[in-house]
């Protein structure tokens, strides 16, 4: 079923989910800052409470301000539904918990944000879960890696902070020949460049805390089910097709169709682990996606002037950004995000920790802060912050060696960001001399 | 160059807003056959909130022909019903349709409707040359919802885009 099929992206990202307030006629969405809210009588609780009709409870499973944001992006990306959630780091947990019991595996890439490769190696395996991190550039490494434990694959599209693209087209393949779901996290290209679940994603994530809020404001996280996946077969995905204790025996697959997925991370995830988004960070990020096209639209106008100069510049040993002739990943570029190859890249500079260590503490325009999609421009020295965690050798492969400072280019004129850039490279090479 | 004729143009893939608007705005009596007695089962669920919105709900079940649920008698058959049905909601596995499908003709519905997962070509065609309008893999519930925007309270796509407020 083709959604929304009539009208642009930009319209969707003003309108989606946002009518008018049925009760007050405001136009632009309110803020519900409420934790509650009334039944009309003990029959119609009796009903919400057994999932028998379409209402809100509490605010730990739903809320009026962030339906809207869910049904926001769920419609941005082409899906089905979503569940918001707390962070992008919750709306992963959320995406897993339905498919994964202890014991269960997954596969991902092995090029992820540095907070993701610790929350799939180290705390999942608290819940029994195991992430099993591969070079998905090789898809021969994830067809070998699948074995009966294997309920899902993980990849970023735009992988944080290498400027690494996903084949997703060949991973959906791989996954669908295995009866499995491809979960893509698509927080570093957006919907607006990037949309996986047209090329066979069946769940899509996002850290909304980045370019869909965009103004570095607004913890957030979303989990869109494309709606498509069969998670009836083969008894794979038992908390969907088996009687849910919870709920006196009810079977979400049964019972809510195409929507069981995002029902069971509302009316399970959400009210049993609690990781909800808060109404006000909903309304920012409901307004950051208003702007969300224009926005981006600079943001990739800026990235690739950055890119551009800064392969020329003498202090900086390479760019990895797959907007540039050249780049390992630039076919993949042109053909999963043709419009641009997102706005956050990794540069080596020449004089390696040290040398990377000085420019962040030089920078004068640029935001040295762990956070990336902002309309300030930020940048970061992996190696000493978000990677530190890991060990050298993870840390290389996820593309965050000593040498490597992540850039996430903002929407300021220009000529002020490369300026900014050229000074700090210069105190870094004298540091160096 | 003339353009070839569309062949085998599946008319049951989608239907538009106002298709279904239409029906849900039309019909007041529905025969949901396949109705279970069991609080916690989908057919219960729908006959719920289909009753909530103000449709009778005239319940078929032969297994528990004559027991009561939410208020209703059930029927064995769709022709024992002695109220006029406007719409056949088939709670039941796509190869049990074709009959039902005749009894709806014959008791002079003008609706076939065949819940999610439930899809019978030969059924459908049954009902429509007799002038019924057939939709097939939808739930009326989760529709009504999607439309009246219930359903976006729950994070869902509606495909809704609108600037005029809504009813409440």
């Amino acid at each position: 079923m083709t959604r929304n099929s009539r009208y642009g992206f930009e319209t969707l990202s003003i309108h989606a989910g946002a009518g008018p307030d049925p009760a007050t006629g405001a136009r632009s969405t309110p803020i519900y800052q409420t934790t509650a809210f009334v039944f009309d009588d003990a029959d119609h609780a009796a009903s919400l409470f057994n999932l028998q009709t379409f209402g809100y409870i509490y605010g730990r499973l739903t809320n009026p301000t962030t339906a809207v944001l869910e049904e926001r992006i769920a419609s941005l990306e082409g899906g089905r539904g979503a569940t918001c959630t707390a962070s992008g780091h919750s709306a992963q947990m959320l995406a897993f918990f339905p498919l994964l019991q202890p014991g269960d595996e997954f596969i991902s890439s092995r090029r992820l944000y540095g907070g993701s490769i610790t929350q799939f190696t180290r705390t999942f395996k608290k819940f029994g879960w195991s992430g099993l991190l591969v070079d998905t550039d090789e898809p021969d490494n994830v067809r070998r890696a699948i074995n009966p434990k294997t309920k899902a694959i993980f990849c970023e599209s735009l992988a944080n902070p290498g400027g690494v693209i996903s084949d997703i087209e060949v991973l959906a393949k791989i996954a669908h020949e295995h009866g499995l779901p491809l979960i893509v996290d698509n927080t570093m290209a957006t919907p607006y460049l990037c949309r996986p679940i047209e090329w066979g994603a069946d769940l899509v994530i996002h850290s909304t805390t980045k370019f869909l809020s965009g103004h570095g404001n607004a913890m957030g996280g979303a989990v869109v089910d494309s709606g498509t996946f069969d998670w009836g077969q083969g008894d794979k995905f038992p908390s969907l097709s088996k009687p849910e204790p919870a709920y006196h025996g009810l079977t979400f697959t049964e019972t809510f169709g195409d929507l069981a997925y995002t029902i069971y991370g509302h009316a399970v995830g959400l009210r049993d682990l609690g990781p909800t988004m808060a109404p006000m960070n909903a309304y920012l990020t409901i307004m950051g996606c208003e702007t969300l096209a224009l926005r981006m639209q600079r943001h990739i106008e800026n990235a690739q002037a950055v890119a551009e100069y800064l392969s020329r510049h003498p202090q900086v040993a390479w760019v990895s950004y797959a907007g540039l002739k050249g780049n390992k990943y630039h076919a993949l570029a042109q053909k999963y995000l043709p419009k641009g190859a997102g706005s956050v890249f990794t540069i080596g500079i020449k004089g390696g920790y040290d040398a990377g260590v000085k420019v962040v503490e030089s920078v004068d325009l640029f935001s040295h802060l762990a956070n990336i999609g902002d309309t300030r421009s930020l940048i970061i020295h992996p190696a000493s912050t978000t990677h530190r965690q890991l060990s050298v050798e993870q840390a290389t492969a996820a593309g965050a060696g000593p040498d490597v400072l992540r850039l996430s280019i903002g929407l300021e004129s220009i000529d002020d960001i490369l300026r900014d850039l050229d000074q700090a490279l210069g105190q870094a090479a004298r540091l160096a001399a | 160059m003339t353009a070839a004729p569309v062949v085998n143009e599946d008319r049951h893939a989608s239907y538009t807003d106002a298709h279904i608007k239409g029906i849900l705005r039309g019909v007041k009596t529905i025969a949901m056959v396949g109705a279970s007695t069991n609080w916690n089962r989908p057919s219960y669920f729908a006959m719920k909130y289909l009753q909530d919105k103000g449709y009778r709900v005239f319940p078929v079940n032969p297994g528990a022909a004559g027991q009561t649920v939410l208020g209703e008698k059930i029927f064995a058959s769709l022709r024992d019903i002695p109220e006029k049905i406007d719409m056949v909601d088939v709670f039941r596995a796509a190869e049990h349709v074709p009959p039902i499908a005749a009894d709806a003709v014959a008791i002079g519905a003008k609706v076939l409707w065949m819940q999610l997962g439930v899809r019978n070509d030969t059924a459908a065609e049954t009902a429509e040359k007799a002038g019924l309008t057939v939709i097939m893999n939808r739930c009326p519930k989760i529709e009504y919802g999607r439309l009246s925007g219930e359903l976006g309270w729950h994070g869902f796509n509606s495909g809704v885009i609108t600037s005029k407020r809504r009813k409440i």
